[in-house]
């Protein structure tokens, strides 16, 4: 398991000036070193604009570096030949379910990317049945996808990325524009993903209690690394990430908030189990 | 009142229509299209009136639903109808001012309006029971050899059927905007013609920035997922012909040839 699976080596990129304004383009990324092991899930943190969505795309090489390097699997995106195989491993999935879907049917939309990867036809049903089981809508397998929920939808766009049978999943904000019920299944399939899968997963977020699931969170501003560590590491230093416009998870929040007032309770509780844990535990020990 | 659009929209199912090859399908619609203009008779009106009766029974289209999408056609129907109404020939029934009613000219009318109806319908059915992709594949298998001139068979193909895919979003989307325009006091459905065309324009502008973003991301979206364009591109449900298929063309040639008989009977 200690493969690396995407090593990114002071990346930096900019987004080609209007040729009208001719001002200087500005760094989106600014020198971005991040090692990836494969198998380890992976946070990415960050508010609008901190670089994080333009980090995501140069990791199945949608877009290429203008300085530095990315790897992926050991392979450099930089080399045109290797931009299909890149895509096959690294899967990608974003914010609007709809801007993804390609067909008007959900098996066919699932058998999209193996279609183009040429995958003979029985196998491309045997992989789609698989990834539609595995996000749960086998049953709406011949539905027309308009019609279906906001977090149903989503799971069909994360089932044709699996079709693909990537080794890493990388996921744009995939919560962003669902309701809660379509959140908590979202996540669902990302941790079972990881756990029943071994993938590797990369998740773009400025959710913290989504990235508090992980167990390694990345914190962007301003293009560049501000923070890297575990989640629970990182949550602790709730100042630092205030300022950086990113509310900690509420439970953490609580804690600090308890600290302040002079109360000896531990700053890591990232569910509300742990918390009212932490806090009975505070009260048991007077 | 965007909802009614039907236009393009297909109706998942699997009776014998929806499981026939799309090439199949395509191929009868133009069969049927040419033999409906070959049609001169009341006979031969009446044999394709029966072919679309039951192709539509046995397609389990909710007849409803096909009523509902004509209806942005009515216009042209009635125009076309009255068009030919007054272009007839022979002894005048009715007269006018300028105007006169020949038998010659009701007969034309209303084979006219029937013709544009039966027209319509037949085609519908090609859309409702066949998936956009589907519909797609078949076209592009049934174009394949202009791929030899260099024509760019596989790309229009994908073109199509995005453009479908995008019809049911869009739509939802048009609504959307209509909506929050009126909750700001936009009226669509008063005023004259003009000032209701006027009223659309916020509409369409906000829907075309819109598009082009999605457009933009679909386009990056199907490139995440390996889209290279047809080249060593498989399918997930490879065409082949069956036996449904050969009666199916069987069936609509021996209709075709029916009409033309028919036609040269002067029926």
């Amino acid at each position: 398991m200690d493969e690396t699976a995407i090593k990114i080596d002071n990346l930096t990129f900019f987004y080609n000036a209007d040729e009208e304004s001719g001002e200087a383009p500005e760094d989106v990324l600014a020198g971005v070193s991040l090692t990836i092991e494969a198998g380890s899930f992976v946070a990415v943190l960050g508010h609008n604009g901190s670089g994080k969505s333009t980090l995501a795309r140069h990791l199945n090489a949608l877009l290429l570096p203008k300085g530095g390097s990315v790897c992926v699997f050991g392979m450099d995106t930089r080399d045109e030949e290797l931009t299909l195989e890149i895509r096959r491993r690294v899967g990608m999935v974003f914010q609007n379910p709809d801007n993804q879907i390609v067909s008007n049917v959900v098996e066919e939309d699932v058998a999209f990317a193996p279609e183009n990867l040429g995958v003979p036809s029985e196998e491309i049903r045997k992989r789609v049945d698989e990834a539609l089981k595995m996000v749960g809508m086998y049953e709406f397998r011949d539905h027309a996808p308009h019609l279906l929920s906001g977090g149903q939808k989503q799971r069909v766009a994360i089932a044709g990325v699996l079709a693909m049978r990537p080794k890493c999943v990388v996921f744009d904000e995939p919560t962003a524009m669902l309701d809660p019920q379509g959140r908590r299944d979202v996540m669902d399939i990302i941790e079972k993903l990881r756990r029943e899968y071994g993938s590797t997963v990369i998740l773009i977020t400025h959710h913290m209690d989504e990235a508090a699931r992980a167990d390694r969170v990345v914190v962007m501003s301003d293009g560049r690394i501000v923070m890297d560590g575990a989640p629970r590491q990182i949550f602790s230093r709730v100042e630092e990430l205030e300022e950086l416009g990113l509310a900690v998870p509420g439970t953490v929040r609580l804690m600090w908030e308890l600290r302040k007032k002079g109360m000896d309770v531990p700053l890591t509780a990232l569910t509300a189990d742990e918390c009212a844990e932490r806090l009975a535990e505070h009260f048991a020990d007077r | 009142m965007l909802k009614d659009i039907t236009l393009g929209q297909y109706f998942p199912g699997n009776t014998v229509v929806h499981r026939m090859d799309p090439r199949t399908k395509i191929l009868l619609v133009i069969i049927y299209i040419a033999a409906l203009f070959v049609a001169k008779s009341w006979i031969s009106y009446a044999v394709m009136l029966v072919c679309l009766t039951a192709a539509i029974a046995v397609s389990r289209i909710n007849l409803k639903v096909m009523l509902k999408g004509m209806k942005p056609l009515i216009f042209i129907i009635v125009l076309t109808a009255l068009l030919n109404l007054f272009y007839g020939s022979g002894e005048p029934i009715a007269e006018f001012w300028i105007f006169k009613i020949t038998r010659d000219g009701i007969t034309r009318a209303i084979f006219m309006a029937s013709r544009i109806v039966m027209l319509v319908m037949g085609t519908f059915m090609l859309t409702y029971t066949t998936s956009p992709i589907m519909l797609t594949y078949g076209l592009e298998l049934l174009l394949g050899p202009l791929k030899k001139l260099k024509v760019p068979v596989h790309e229009l193909a994908m073109v199509m059927s995005m453009a479908l895919r995008l019809i049911p979003t869009l739509i939802e989307e048009t609504d959307k905007i209509m909506s929050a325009q009126k909750a700001r006091g936009a009226q669509f459905d008063t005023g004259n013609l003009i000032e209701k065309a006027k009223a659309m324009l916020p509409i369409l502008v906000p829907l075309f920035i819109s598009s082009f973003r999605r457009a933009d991301e679909l386009a990056t979206a199907m490139e995440a997922r390996c889209y290279h364009g047809g080249e060593g591109r498989t399918r997930l449900n490879v065409l082949k012909f069956a036996a449904r298929d050969y009666m199916g063309l069987g069936l609509g040639l021996t209709v075709l040839a029916v009409v033309i008989v028919l036609a040269r009977f002067g029926l």
